[in-house]
C-alpha cells in the first residue's frame, strides 16, 4: 500500500519537472489492476456508495461496491479515504481541438467550413490532440468530449474523443456520432447598428423568412431520403451519403436551437423523418419541457452561466432551467461552451444547477451518464458500473463546488493520466522564480 | 360625354380658385414688377366670431380687423371700417395659429457621406472644406436662414394641422447652428422669414459626420464641453488658431435662445448639466419618457418642447413574440400619452411639437390623445401659441391675436381641439389659405327639391345630414316612400347631385348647380337623358343631436399610473428607506484581523455598521435572522461596464482622457439588479479598451432605483482607464490606420501624451484649457489614478517605466493575465492587480494566462482583486474568487478579500467599504451558505444599510411582473382588435457592455456565437 502511494508520488514528480506541455505525455496502458478503496463513489446514475471500492483492469471497471476485494494479487491500491470518486466528465458539444485561440489568430481555427450544407464534413480529421486546452480539462476531471464543427445550416458530423491521445485516431472514442443542424432565427430583432446610426430598420417578418428556410432544409432531407432509398445511383452525392446514418438511426441529429419556435420545428423534424433528435442550446426549453418529454427529445443546455434572455425573466432563470427539465422528465445534459475559460468549468455549471434545484447527484448525472446517453456512449462510459470503461476521477472534495473541487487523479480507460498542463507548469516555473515553493 | 366635359370644366374652375391667392400680399419694393402695379392694403374685418385671443381670453361675437398682414384691432364693439372687406364669421371660431419650435420645414435634408461606419478607415479631422473648426459635427456656422426655401406642399400639410409659424433648423450634427423663424405662407422667402437667426440648436447625435470623433455619448459630451472652452478662448483671437468661422459663429449665437434636442429623460439631464457648467439655459426638446422622472425634470427649472409621437402598440398576439417585449416597453406605451398632462400638473413649462410624427396630419389626433389623458385644452393651446413664442422671445410677433402681431390665425367651426371641429382657413400674414373648402356655411337641413322636366315639376324631399364639410343627402319622392341615397359632391359653391331611380339603379338622375346659402339652383339630365332644370329650398335647418357616445373614458381609467424606479419590471415603487437593522446570530466574515466570527450579531444604523458582537439589543431595529447563514462585505467589481450607456468606448483617438463614464451612467440597467442578486454592491465602471488612454471611470454603488448622480460613490479618488496591447493596436481587424499599430507605438502614445501634458502644465493661465491635457495633468499631479488593461509582461514592464519616468505610479493593472511573470516588478512599483480567475486562450495575448495568476501575485505580496468585465461573471464573483483556493491554494479568507476588501483598497475606498468594521458603510451580503461555495446564494444585499435585493421580495416582484405583463399584453391585443395601428414585436434589448464589444447583446436566443474580445 505504501509502495503504491509512493509510486503515485513518483508519477506526479516525474511530470512536475516539466516546463512546456510538450513533455506531458499521453499514458501507456498500465498492466495489472488498480483498486481505489474506501472512497465515496458517485456512480453517475444517482447512486452514492459510501466507503466503496472500485477495481479496474484492462481498461475496464471490473468490480465496484462497498464490499469488494481485489481480484488480482498485485493490484495497485489507491486509498480513497475521504475522497470523492466520479465518472469522467463529458463535454457533450465542443470545438475543443478545433479552435485553439478564439480570436485574432485565424490560422489556429478549424471549426467552421464554407457552405450551407456540409453533412460530409468530419470534425475528427482536424482534431488537434496537442491543443493546450485539452490538458487543462483533464486536470479538472473532464475526460471525454464530443468534438463538433460549427457554421452553415448543416455543419457536419461530430466525434466523441477521449482526452489522452497522441493523434486523432487514438483519440476517437466513438466516430461520427451525430450530424449538426443549425436552424434559422424566428425572432425579429432590431439591427443594433441601424439603431445606433439611425438607419431605417428592416421589418421583414422573421417567421416567414425562417419558414422559407425551413422548407429549403426539409427539401434537402427529403431528397436525401429518396436518394438513400435508391438501390443504385447514377451520380454519387457525398452530402446525401453522409446522412445515411440519420435514416437508419445509427447517427443522431443534433439540432442547434434556442428559441421556442425553433424547437417546435425540431419536433416537427422528428415527426416527419423519425430521426433521433437532440436539441443543443435549448435555453428556452423550460417553456416547452412537456412537449420535449412527449416527443422523447433530449436536450443539451449549452451554458449554465448565462444572463436571463429577457429583461423581465427571473434573475436566476438560466440557473434553474435544468431543474425545470428534470421535473418534466426530459433527458438533458449540461455543457460548458464559455469561450474565455475554455470549457473547464463544466462541473461548476452543474454545481450551479444543484444550487438552483437539482440534487447534487442529478447535477452530476447531467455531466456524466446523461451526456453519455445522449451521445450514445452509455454502454461503455458515463457511470461507474461494472463492465464500463474505467473513466474515473478522484477529487479531494465535492467536484461541483469550486471550494473543494481539487482533482488528485484521473483515469481514462484505466490509464492514470497526467494532470499536468501548461498552466501548472507555468505555475511551477514562477513559484520557483519567486522562491515560493 | 357631356357630363365628362362638364366635369373637366369643374375641375379647372376649382384649380383657378386655388390659384387666386398666388398674388404677393405686399409687393417688395426692391423687386421689379412685370406688368401693372397692384398695391392693396389687404384690409379685412372678421365679424361675429368667437375669437380665442390667447389661451386665457375668449371674445364672443367679436370682430378682428387685419391690415397688411397684421392684426390692427380686436373687440366686441368694433365698427367695420368702410374700406375693409367684411368676412362674416358667424358660428366660427378664430384661434392664433400654432407655432412649432422644432421643425426642418424648408430645409433640404442632409445626405450621409460615404465612409460612415467604416471602423478601419480612420478620419481624424473634419471633411468640411473652408475656414471652419476641426470637428465635422460641430457646425455652429450652419445658418438655416441661408438654406431656407419655401415648400408649399409641406407648408400645406402643416397649415392643415393648424400651424402658422415654425422655427426651422438643419437637424444634423452636435452643434447645428441657428434656426430661422418662418411663417408657413407661400410668399417669397424674404417675406415669410420673420427672424433669420432665432435660436441655436444642439444634440447628442453627430449626424452625418464621417469623422471618427466622437463615436460615443460621452465623447459627444466632452466635445461640447471642449467647444465651450475653445469658443471662450477664441474670443481673444489667438494667433495660433487663425480664423475659425465655427468658433466665431458659436460665439455669435450664444445670446440666442439655446435649444437642445436631448430626446430622453437622462439625456435631458445630461444636456442641462453641460448647460449649467457653461451658463447656457437650454430649452429641452424632450423624448417622451420624461414623465418617468418628473421630479428630476421639475428640479432643472428648464422649459421643454414635448413631442407627441406616442409609441404604437406592439403586436403581441403571438405568445412567443410577446415574450420578447419588455414590460417597460409596454408600460411606456400605456403611459406616454399622459406626459403632457403630467407636465401641466407639475407646472413645468412646455411647448408642443409635431416633430417625430410621420405626418403633421397625425398631430391633432395626438393632441387629443394627450387631452384624453388629462391635458387641459387651455394648456394645450398655450403650449402651441404663447409658450413657444415666449420661449424664443417672439411673443411680440406671434403667439396670440393682439394688435400689432401677425395676422396668423385659423378659422374653425368649433373649439379647436374637438374631433368634429373643421378647420376652414388658416390665415398667415393676413393671407388666406383654405384648408377645407366645404362647410363654411352649414348646408345641412331639410329641403324641398323641385325638378322641372318638360315644363312639369316634380317634387322631392331632400334631407342633408353628415358633417358640415362632408354633407350626406337622402331623397324621398313622397312622404311615404323610402329614402334614396344621393351622391352629393360639393366643391366650393358648385354642387352635383346624383341618384338612381328606385328599382333601376343603372339609370341615374344627375343635377349640377350652384349653391347660394339656402337656395340651390341648376340644370341637369334625368335618367332618360332629358334636360331638366331644378331648384332646392331649405325648409328647416339641421338640428344636431347631442353626442351620447361615451368614449375612451374607461381606457384612461384602467391605466396603471404607478411609476417604478427604475422604469422596468424589477423597479420599486419607491426606494426602500433607511432603517436600523440587526442581523442576528450569523457567521461574520469581517475581512479584518478578527477573521471569521461565529454566532455574531451586526447592528446597522444610519447606513453604517454600528456594532458587532453577541446578543446585541434589537431596540427598534428590523431583525434579520442570520442563523446558519454567512455575512460578508458586499462584492466590489473592479472592472465593470454595466450601468453605462451610449457606448463605453470612445475609440476615435488613441488618447481620449477627456471623456467621462460619469457622464453616461445609466441607472436603469437591469444588470444592476441582477448583480445585486449576486451580492455586488459596488462597481467600478470603466471606459473600454479600444485606445491607449481611454476615459475617466466612475465608481458606483448599486443603489437600484436612484438617479445616475445618486449612484455615484461620493468623495472617491478619480480614476482613468488605460489599455495596452491587441485592442489598442486594433489587431482584430485586417487593417488599421490609426496609430499605434504595435506595442512599440503604444509606448510612444503614452510618452507623447504625458510630454504634452507636462508642457501644458508649464503654460500660463492664458493657455487654452484642454480637457484631455487637464486630465493627464491630474495624473502627473497624483490627483487621478490609473487602472490599466494589460496582458503580457513586456507591456506591463513598459508602462511602469513610462510611469516612473514621469513620476507617477500605475495604481492598478487590470486583466493583467501575465502579472504572475512580473509580480516582483509590480510590487516594487507599487501597483495592484485586478484579474480574471481562469480566463485564457481567447486571443493571442492571453495564451500564457494561467488560473494560478491571482495566487502567485497574492503570494508575492500584491493586492489582488478578481473582477468580471462581464455582466454574467459579475453575478458570481465570490465563486470566481473561490477558484484561487483551487488554483494555488490561497486561504479562504484571503480569497474572499479578492472580491471585497482588495478592490476597495485599490480603489482607495477601503476606509468606507470592503470589510465589516464598525463605522464602515453597511454594504453587506447575507449568504445562504459558505460565501465561497457554488451553493451560496445572496438572500439579502444591502447598500448603505438599505436592502436593495431581498430574495423574498424578488419572488413577489416576479409575480407582479407576470401579472402586469399579462394585463398589458391583453390590453395591446384588445387595442389591435379595436383597429389600433400596431408595430411588430421586436426584442427589447438590454445592451451589454464589455471591454471592447460594447452594446453587445449576448444571449443565446437572439445571437448565436460569441464575439467577445477582452
Amino acid at each position: 500500500m505504501n509502495k503504491s502511494i509512493y509510486s503515485v508520488c513518483c508519477f506526479l514528480i516525474l511530470f512536475s519537472t516539466a516546463r512546456a506541455q510538450d513533455d506531458v505525455y499521453p499514458v501507456r496502458e498500465q498492466p495489472g489492476s488498480v483498486v481505489i478503496t474506501n472512497a465515496t463513489i458517485h456512480v453517475g446514475n444517482g447512486q452514492v456508495i459510501e466507503n466503496g471500492s472500485i477495481e479496474m483492469s484492462g481498461g475496464k471497471i471490473i468490480q465496484v461496491g462497498s464490499q469488494i476485494s481485489a481480484t488480482q494479487p498485485n493490484a495497485r491500491i489507491i486509498d480513497g479515504k475521504g475522497k470523492q470518486v466520479y465518472p469522467g466528465l463529458i463535454l457533450p458539444v465542443t470545438d475543443l481541438g478545433l479552435k485553439e485561440i478564439a480570436n485574432g489568430v485565424r490560422g489556429s481555427n478549424d471549426y467552421e467550413e464554407i457552405g450551407e450544407y456540409n453533412p460530409s464534413i468530419r470534425s475528427i480529421v482536424a482534431y488537434n490532440t496537442d491543443s493546450r486546452i485539452i490538458n487543462t480539462l483533464k486536470a479538472n476531471g473532464i475526460l471525454l468530449a464530443n468534438v463538433t464543427p460549427k457554421g452553415g445550416t448543416i455543419s457536419g458530423s461530430s466525434t466523441v474523443v477521449q482526452l489522452d491521445a497522441w493523434n486523432w485516431e487514438d483519440a476517437a472514442y466513438k466516430m461520427d456520432i451525430a450530424i449538426h443542424l443549425n436552424l434559422p432565427s424566428f425572432i425579429s430583432r432590431p439591427n443594433r447598428f441601424a439603431l445606433f446610426l439611425g438607419l431605417p430598420i428592416d421589418r421583414t417578418d422573421p417567421t416567414k423568412q425562417a419558414l422559407e428556410k425551413m422548407d429549403e432544409i426539409k427539401s434537402f432531407f427529403r431528397q436525401a431520403k429518396v436518394y438513400i432509398n435508391e438501390p443504385v445511383h447514377k451520380e454519387t452525392n457525398l452530402k446525401f451519403e453522409a446522412l445515411r446514418g440519420l435514416f437508419d438511426r445509427s447517427k443522431k441529429l443534433f439540432i442547434h436551437a434556442d428559441q421556442v419556435k425553433q424547437m417546435l420545428v425540431a419536433i416537427d423534424f422528428v415527426k416527419e423523418f423519425g430521426f433521433d433528435v437532440v436539441i443543443v442550446g435549448a435555453s428556452e426549453s423550460y417553456q416547452i419541457a412537456d412537449l420535449l418529454k412527449q416527443n422523447n427529445i433530449a436536450v443539451i443546455l449549452q451554458q449554465q452561466h448565462e444572463l436571463p434572455a429577457t429583461e423581465d425573466d427571473d434573475v436566476d432563470q438560466p440557473y434553474k432551467t435544468p431543474y425545470q427539465l428534470q421535473k418534466a422528465g426530459v433527458l438533458f445534459a449540461l455543457n460548458d461552451e464559455h469561450d474565455e475559460t475554455r470549457y473547464r468549468n463544466l462541473m461548476f455549471n452543474a454545481g450551479t444547477a444543484a444550487a438552483y434545484g437539482l440534487t447534487r447527484e442529478q447535477a452530476l448525472q447531467a455531466i456524466t451518464l446523461n451526456s453519455a446517453r445522449i451521445l450514445g456512449i452509455d454502454a461503455t462510459t458515463g457511470s461507474i458500473e461494472k463492465g464500463k470503461d474505467a473513466n474515473i476521477v478522484i477529487s479531494e472534495g465535492d467536484i461541483l463546488d469550486m471550494r473543494t473541487s481539487i482533482i488528485s487523479a484521473a483515469f481514462i480507460q484505466g490509464r492514470q493520466v497526467s494532470l499536468e498542463n501548461k498552466q501548472t507548469q507555468l505555475y511551477q516555473r514562477y513559484m520557483t522564480k519567486y522562491g515560493l515553493k | 360625354m357631356r357630363i365628362l366635359k362638364w366635369l373637366i370644366a369643374q375641375k379647372l374652375l376649382f384649380l383657378a380658385v386655388l390659384l387666386v391667392p398666388g398674388r404677393l400680399v405686399f409687393a417688395q419694393a426692391t423687386f421689379p414688377v412685370n406688368g401693372v402695379a397692384d398695391p392693396r392694403s389687404d384690409y379685412y374685418a372678421f365679424t361675429h366670431a368667437t375669437i380665442v385671443k390667447d389661451a386665457k381670453t375668449t371674445l364672443q361675437n367679436a370682430t378682428m380687423i387685419t391690415r397688411k398682414g397684421k392684426v390692427v384691432a380686436l373687440g366686441t364693439q368694433l365698427a367695420v371700417p368702410a374700406d375693409a372687406v367684411e368676412i362674416d364669421c358667424s358660428g366660427k371660431f378664430i384661434y392664433p395659429s400654432f407655432i412649432d419650435l422644432f421643425s426642418d420645414y424648408g430645409i433640404a435634408p442632409v445626405t450621409p457621406g460615404q465612409n460612415r461606419g467604416d471602423f478601419f478607415r480612420y478620419q481624424n479631422t473634419s471633411n468640411t472644406k473652408g475656414a471652419y473648426g476641426w470637428n465635422q459635427a460641430i457646425k455652429p456656422e450652419t445658418d438655416a436662414s441661408r438654406l431656407f426655401t419655401t415648400n408649399n406642399d409641406k407648408a400645406k400639410d402643416l397649415r392643415s394641422a393648424g400651424f402658422g409659424t415654425v422655427l426651422s433648423h438643419q437637424q444634423d450634427g452636435i452643434s447645428r447652428g441657428t434656426g430661422t423663424l418662418v411663417t408657413l405662407g407661400s410668399d417669397k422667402e424674404n417675406l415669410v422669414m420673420l427672424k433669420e437667426r432665432a435660436a441655436a440648436f444642439y444634440s447628442f447625435n453627430k449626424g452625418i459626420s464621417t469623422q471618427d470623433y466622437p463615436n460615443s455619448l460621452m465623447g459627444e459630451i466632452a466635445l461640447l464641453r471642449q467647444t465651450y472652452l475653445d469658443a471662450q478662448w477664441y474670443k481673444n483671437r489667438p494667433a495660433s488658431e487663425g480664423i475659425n468661422l465655427s468658433l466665431q459663429a458659436w460665439n455669435e449665437s450664444q445670446a440666442l435662445p439655446q435649444i437642445f434636442e436631448a430626446n430622453d429623460k437622462w439625456n435631458d439631464l445630461r444636456a442641462l448639466k453641460i448647460g449649467a457648467e457653461f451658463g447656457a439655459q437650454y430649452i429641452i426638446k424632450a423624448g417622451g419618457n420624461e414623465y418617468q422622472r418628473l421630479d428630476e425634470m421639475k428640479a432643472t427649472h428648464a422649459s421643454f418642447i414635448l413631442p407627441l409621437n406616442f409609441p404604437l402598440a406592439v403586436d403581441v398576439e403571438d405568445a412567443n413574440d410577446a415574450r420578447l417585449v419588455a414590460l417597460g416597453v409596454m408600460k411606456h406605451w400605456e403611459m406616454a400619452p399622459l406626459q403632457p398632462a403630467m407636465f401641466e400638473k407639475a407646472q413645468i413649462p412646455f411647448a408642443l411639437t409635431a416633430a417625430g410624427l410621420k405626418s403633421p396630419a397625425e398631430f391633432m389626433a395626438n393632441v387629443r390623445k394627450a387631452m384624453e389623458s388629462g391635458l387641459s385644452s387651455a394648456r394645450a393651446l398655450d403650449a402651441l401659441t404663447r409658450m413657444p413664442a415666449t420661449l424664443i422671445g417672439v411673443y411680440d410677433l406671434v403667439g396670440s391675436l393682439d394688435p400689432g402681431k401677425l395676422a396668423n390665425f385659423v378659422i374653425t367651426n368649433g373649439p379647436v381641439f374637438e374631433e368634429k371641429t373643421v378647420f376652414f382657413e388658416n390665415w398667415i400674414q393676413g393671407k388666406k389659405y383654405i384648408i377645407t373648402e366645404n362647410g363654411w356655411k352649414d348646408l345641412r337641413g331639410n329641403y324641398k327639391l323641385t325638378v322641372k322636366i318638360n315644363d312639369k315639376n316634380r317634387e322631392y324631399t331632400v334631407e342633408i345630414k353628415g358633417t358640415p364639410d362632408k354633407p350626406a343627402a337622402t331623397l324621398q319622392p313622397g312622404a311615404d316612400t323610402l329614402k334614396t341615397p344621393v351622391a352629393l359632391s360639393l366643391s366650393a359653391k358648385m354642387v352635383k347631385l346624383t341618384w338612381s331611380l328606385k328599382g333601376d339603379s343603372s339609370r341615374l338622375n344627375s343635377l349640377s348647380g350652384l349653391v347660394e346659402d339656402k337656395f340651390w339652383v341648376g340644370n341637369g339630365y334625368n335618367a332618360d337623358g332629358e334636360p331638366v332644370s331644378w331648384n332646392m329650398q331649405q325648409s328647416s335647418p339641421f338640428v344636431e343631436k347631442p353626442d351620447t357616445t361615451v368614449k375612451k373614458a374607461e381606457s384612461i381609467k384602467d391605466i396603471n399610473r404607478s411609476i417604478p424606479y427604475p422604469f422596468n419590471g424589477f423597479g420599486y415603487e419607491g426606494p426602500e428607506g433607511q432603517q436600523d437593522i440587526l442581523i442576528r446570530n450569523t457567521t461574520v466574515w469581517t475581512n479584518e484581523k478578527e477573521g471569521k466570527l461565529e454566532n455574531t450579531d451586526v447592528y446597522l444604523k444610519n447606513g453604517k455598521i454600528a456594532s458587532i458582537g453577541k446578543n446585541l439589543s434589537a431596540g427598534n431595529a428590523k431583525v434579520i435572522d442570520g442563523t446558519g447563514k454567512h455575512l460578508t462585505a458586499g462584492i466590489i467589481d473592479e472592472h465593470s461596464h454595466i450601468a453605462a450607456t451610449g457606448s463605453i468606448n470612445e475609440c476615435s483617438q488613441s488618447v481620449t482622457a477627456e471623456v467621462r463614464i460619469a457622464d453616461v451612467i445609466d441607472p436603469e440597467d437591469i444588470q444592476i439588479y441582477r448583480q445585486l442578486a449576486g451580492g455586488v454592491t459596488g462597481a467600478h465602471v470603466l471606459h473600454g479598451s479600444c485606445n491607449t488612454i481611454g476615459g475617466q471611470t466612475q465608481l458606483i454603488k448599486l443603489r437600484w432605483g436612484r438617479s445616475a448622480e445618486e449612484m455615484k460613490f461620493a468623495n472617491w479618488d478619480p480614476f482613468i482607464k488605460f489599455a495596452l496591447g491587441e485592442n489598442v493596436k486594433r489587431s482584430f481587424g485586417n487593417s488599421n490606420n490609426r496609430f499605434p499599430d504595435s506595442r512599440m507605438g503604444v509606448e510612444q502614445v503614452l510618452v507623447d501624451a504625458f510630454t504634452r501634458a507636462r508642457d501644458y502644465m508649464k503654460e500660463g493661465p492664458a493657455r487654452r484649457k484642454d480637457l484631455e491635457l487637464e486630465t493627464l495633468a491630474e495624473i502627473l499631479n497624483h490627483k487621478r489614478f490609473i487602472t490599466c488593461h494589460s496582458y503580457v509582461q513586456s507591456e506591463i514592464n513598459m508602462l511602469m517605466h513610462v510611469a516612473d519616468s514621469f513620476g507617477f505610479r500605475v495604481n492598478t493593472f487590470t486583466h493583467i493575465l501575465e502579472g504572475y511573470k512580473v509580480a516582483d516588478k509590480m510590487k516594487a512599483h507599487g501597483a495592484a492587480a485586478s484579474t480574471f480567475s481562469d480566463w485564457y486562450n481567447y486571443k493571442m495575448e492571453v495564451i500564457d494566462a494561467i488560473a494560478y495568476n491571482a495566487a502567485i501575485m497574492q503570494k508575492e505580496g500584491l493586492t489582488v482583486a478578481i473582477n468580471s468585465d462581464d455582466a454574467e461573471q459579475a453575478r458570481h464573483l465570490n465563486q470566481e474568487a473561490a477558484k484561487s483556493v483551487k488554483y494555488g491554494n490561497v486561504s479562504e479568507t484571503e480569497a474572499l478579500k479578492m472580491c471585497t476588501l482588495n478592490p476597495a483598497i485599490m480603489l482607495h475606498v477601503a476606509d468606507r467599504v470592503g470589510s465589516i468594521r464598525i463605522g464602515k458603510d453597511a454594504d453587506l451580503v447575507l449568504w445562504s451558505d459558505h460565501p465561497l461555495s457554488v451553493y451560496a446564494k445572496p438572500e439579502k444585499t444591502l447598500v448603505d444599510g438599505i436592502i436593495y435585493f431581498d430574495n423574498e421580495r424578488d419572488l413577489k416582484l416576479r409575480r407582479q411582473i407576470a401579472a402586469e405583463r399579462n394585463r398589458l399584453v391583453q390590453k395591446m391585443i384588445s387595442a389591435k382588435k379595436e383597429g389600433v395601428k400596431t408595430t411588430p414585436a421586436v426584442v427589447s434589448f438590454d445592451m451589454i457592455n464589455e471591454c471592447e464589444t460594447d452594446r453587445h447583446v449576448k444571449n443565446s436566443i437572439w445571437e448565436l456565437g460569441n464575439e467577445t474580445r477582452n
